[in-house]
């Protein structure tokens, strides 16, 4: 490989490296997520609990509204920090 | 038979067939046959990447098996299926990137061929091989018998004509068109089911007057229902969570889920990919699944789980608009086995054959192989879904989690830790195996946890110490 090459392969590696982790970082908050509300609000007795939408609050924050949170965050972070890059061999393949 | 409820689904099914036809005119053209029967040319976009992902994972079981859990176990499964929304954008963030990259360097086409120029050892090829093949295999075998099932009540025919009917459909269009038919007949299928456990939750919460009614009426049968424990209160917070790995992260590791994270075009089709997927997937597994136990005040006492989905739809919809929206389990099914099937058979000729047995076979050759043996392994998983051999049902119990088990760190781990060998991909991947098996047989679930918990995390330690371990002797051949 060329030093061009090795840079390029370098630059490729970091932001592959650093979109893993923002991926492994979502999947650690949404887990969070999840369960706080699902087992913080669900485990008292069925008769106490409040409901929003109909639904009981933990299954609506958890399940639901986790959903939806989750989704833009999902969106946010890949239209703010997700990079475009060229893949090798591409034109190759056209 | 039910004539009203057949005609969509023969239209849908002659959709499917259109499809396979007018992708398959890609292939016959086509220079590079082996990148485009068994990844449809890397040319996939954002929306056709985030369906075919979601339908391959959107099987029978989730389908057709989790809303008939549900509605035993109230919303309790409800939450643990919504384990499942981080795999549309896990899967894709962890290796998408990177995978692109590497399998496009390596020419890789499949998950073993990844694995190949990663560790450069025959032996880690030929276990992947026979794990792919036997657990894949069962696992088709499975999804075969259940949608010949789903026909047979469905449409109210016996069993042997419904699979005849099944595998003749599956196999017309998997061995004429290959990775584009399925990518393209997939995202026809994620449509239907989006909109189609959309369509039947609407009509089951308005047969049921509205969700407040529902949940009361769940409440006063059995309060247990409401709550995150599952009606007998057996879903520990534990074991819930351990479905974070099964069907969560643990994702990453499906041999059919990552050979769609090296087929996509370009990166910003990834990037729509993983904002589609998130959504599509958390959208269909909550619906789906609060239709189930949506399901319970409205048509009580089914004793068959599988029986939920059609008799629900044909309770509260018309019974062509019924058809509609059941053409989406149907659907589910018939996509993840294609998927399998292909996968099957380019791990024999791609993978086996090709690497070890004739590596110079020319073109024509391999082409005829590979449609071929596509054919006749959907004959011989016919034949074991006509009369289904114990051995095929055991195995699939074992299907996805040793899958897992057996190539999550030899994956992510190759791809990010350049000091793991093929010594550690070994390991990990016999430790992960040959744990999970024995856990499953004799500790269902240790420590409150499910039986694939403990083996992905020893698989872990087992990579990386042998890996470090026999740095040396690595670096010596």
């Amino acid at each position: 490989m060329s030093t061009k090459d090795l840079e390029k392969d370098r630059y490729l590696n970091k932001v592959a490296n650093r979109e893993a982790l923002i991926g492994v970082g979502i999947a650690i908050f949404n887990f969070i997520w999840w369960y706080a509300f699902a087992y913080g609000l669900g485990s008292k007795d069925p008769s106490e609990y409040t409901y929003v939408f109909g639904l009981p609050a933990w299954f609506f924050y958890s399940c639901v509204l986790g959903f939806i949170v989750i989704s833009i965050v999902v969106i946010f972070v890949v239209k703010q920090f997700f990079v475009e890059i060229p893949f090798e061999e591409e034109k190759e393949n056209e | 038979m039910n004539w009203q409820a057949i005609f969509p689904l023969v239209i849908i099914l002659i959709i499917i067939f259109g499809v396979g036809i007018w992708a398959s005119r890609y292939v016959r053209g086509s220079s590079s046959f082996m990148q485009d029967y068994f990844l449809g040319g890397r040319s996939m976009g954002g929306f056709l990447l985030a369906m075919t992902m979601t339908a391959t994972y959107g099987s029978a079981s989730s389908f057709i098996g989790g809303p008939g859990t549900a509605y035993t176990e109230g919303l309790g499964w409800v939450l643990l299926a919504m384990t499942q929304v981080v795999t549309g954008y896990f899967v894709l963030m962890i290796l998408g990137k990177k995978f692109a990259v590497v399998t496009r360097r390596y020419k890789a086409v499949t998950m073993v061929d990844f694995l190949k120029s990663r560790y450069r050892s025959k032996w880690v090829v030929l276990f992947s091989a026979l794990s792919i093949i036997i657990f894949l295999f069962s696992a088709m075998a499975a999804q075969w018998i259940g949608g010949a099932r789903l026909l047979e009540s469905l449409i109210g025919i016996d069993y042997t004509t419904a699979l005849v009917i099944f595998a003749l459909s599956v196999l017309i269009y998997v061995t004429i068109g290959g990775f584009r038919a399925v990518a393209l007949t997939d995202a026809v299928q994620g449509s239907i089911m989006f909109l189609g456990t959309l369509v039947l939750l609407i009509a089951v919460i308005i047969a049921g007057g509205g969700i407040p009614f529902i949940i009361s009426d769940l409440h006063t049968e059995n309060p247990n229902l409401i709550t995150p424990y599952g009606a007998e209160g057996t879903l520990s917070p534990a074991f819930v969570s351990s479905f974070w790995i099964l069907v969560g992260v643990g994702v990453v590791a499906l041999p059919q889920i990552t050979v769609r994270a090296m087929a996509y075009r370009d990166s910003r089709s990834m990037h729509r990919a993983i904002i589609i997927g998130t959504i599509v997937v958390g959208f269909i597994m909550l619906n789906m699944h609060l239709i189930g136990v949506f399901a319970r005040p409205i048509l009580p006492g089914i004793e068959i789980g599988d029986q939920v989905m059609p008799l629900i739809a044909l309770e509260v919809m018309p019974a062509w608009l019924a058809g509609v929206v059941l053409a989406a389990p149907m659907a589910a099914i018939m996509s993840t086995v294609d998927s399998l099937l292909l996968l099957v058979s380019s791990t024999i000729v791609k993978d086996v054959y090709l690497n070890y047995v004739r590596p110079d076979a020319p073109h024509n050759r391999v082409k005829w192989l590979s449609i071929s043996i596509t054919a006749v392994l959907g004959v011989i998983v016919f034949f074991m879904a006509l009369n289904p051999p114990d051995l095929i049902i055991w195995l699939n119990l074992f299907a996805f989690g040793g899958l897992e088990a057996a190539f999550i760190w030899p994956i992510i781990l190759g791809l990010y830790w350049s000091k793991g060998n093929k010594y550690g991909a070994l390991a990990s991947m016999i430790t992960g195996v040959g744990l999970y098996i024995l856990s499953d047989s004799f500790f269902p679930q240790p420590l409150g946890l499910h039986s694939v918990v403990l083996p992905v995390i020893l698989s872990f330690f087992a990579y990386v110490f042998v890996s470090l371990a026999t740095q040396k002797k690595a670096a010596g051949i």
